[in-house]
Formats: C-alpha cells, structure tokens, sequence
C-alpha cells in the first residue's frame, strides 16, 4: 500500500469529505510525527507502535572503498517499536 | 532538552486546526489512518509512505533462543516482525532538528 492508496480508501470511508481535505488530513498525521522527532520527542500511538529517537555517538569510521579512516560525527536517527497488539495481530493472535 | 511524548490526542488536534473538522472527527480520521496501515501489514503488505518511511513485514524462521540469566536453552516460534525504514527526508530532518 502506498500513500495514495491510504488516502483513496479514507475517501470512499468518508464521501462527504473532499479529496484535498483528506489528503492534507492524512498529510499532517505524519508530518507531525517528523515534527515531534525532529524536536527530540517520542509519538507513541498505543496498539500500532511508537517512533523516537535514538543517539549514535560520534566513532571512527572506515571508507569500505579505501580503508582510510573517517570522523564520522554523531547523530539521531528516527527508531519504531511496533506496538503490542499489532505485534500480536501480525502473528495471528 | 527535555522529551515529552505525543499520543493520539496529539496528532488529532493538528489535523483538527489543520482541516476544522470536529475533534471528534479528527480523532477518528486520526484512527484510520492507523486502522489501513495495520489492516495492510497485518495481511503482509508493505506500507509504503512517501517522505515519511516502509513498513514492511517480515518473516522470522524458528531458532534456538537462550534464556540470558540462566543459560538455558528455549526454542523460539517462527514469527512475523514489522521493520520501519525511514525516508531520507525523515532521517535528514530528525537529525537537523537534534544537532546541539
């Protein structure tokens, strides 16, 4: 499923919506979890999961090409935990 | 800094300044949203979100675990785990907004 096919079934759900409204509707749910995490937040949707971010700390890398050795500063990356009831739905339970 | 955590509540009052629906038609848009993905994972689809990230599906074998603390042996079930890769735009912006 792609993001136009989540916005096309919101649509038919609710026909007195007009596309537009739902594409910003569907739009703004994950812009603002981007939001959140760029801001050093945790979005925490009971029953589907949760999306924080997590610190890798600066380390002394390797140019896989060359071998020389590289900084490579240190980070935050986007992390998801899937949440139990998906978890569990997934394997049938 | 200090972490605070978003629920729910959270995304559906954007999406209600965002559109001007009711709130509670904005929580349950907000909950629909979650319902479709899940309902696609659940039957092993991949959700696919431009700018945002892939959740995909995938399928563990059977293994032989141990229990750390005791040492003992437990057999762990074939299983199926959900994996999120964020977009680039995801990671870029996540990391932009967290530099010191």
């Amino acid at each position: 499923m792609i993001k136009s096919e989540l916005i096309q079934k919101i649509a038919e759900e609710n026909p007195h919506l007009y596309q537009r409204d739902v594409e910003r509707i569907v739009g703004t749910v994950f812009d603002e979890i981007i939001e959140a995490m760029a801001s050093g937040n945790r979005v925490e949707l009971r029953g589907f999961g949760a999306f924080s971010v997590k610190q890798r700390e600066a380390r002394l890398g390797r140019n896989p090409r060359t071998g020389e050795a590289v900084d490579v500063e240190e980070k935050h990356v986007p992390f998801f935990k899937t949440g139990k009831l998906l978890r569990d739905r997934l394997n049938g339970k | 800094m200090s972490e605070k955590t978003l629920t729910r509540m959270d995304l559906s009052e954007a999406v209600y300044r965002e559109v001007g629906l009711s709130r509670n038609e904005s929580a349950q848009l907000v909950e629909d949203v979650l319902k479709h993905m899940s309902d696609a994972l659940v039957t092993g689809e991949q959700v696919k979100i431009s700018s945002f990230g892939t959740f995909s599906v995938r399928d563990k074998t059977a293994r032989i675990g141990r229990n750390p603390k005791t040492g003992e042996e437990v057999p762990i079930d074939p299983r199926r785990v959900l994996t999120f890769r964020p977009s680039h735009l995801m990671k870029d912006r996540v990391d932009a907004g967290n530099k010191a």
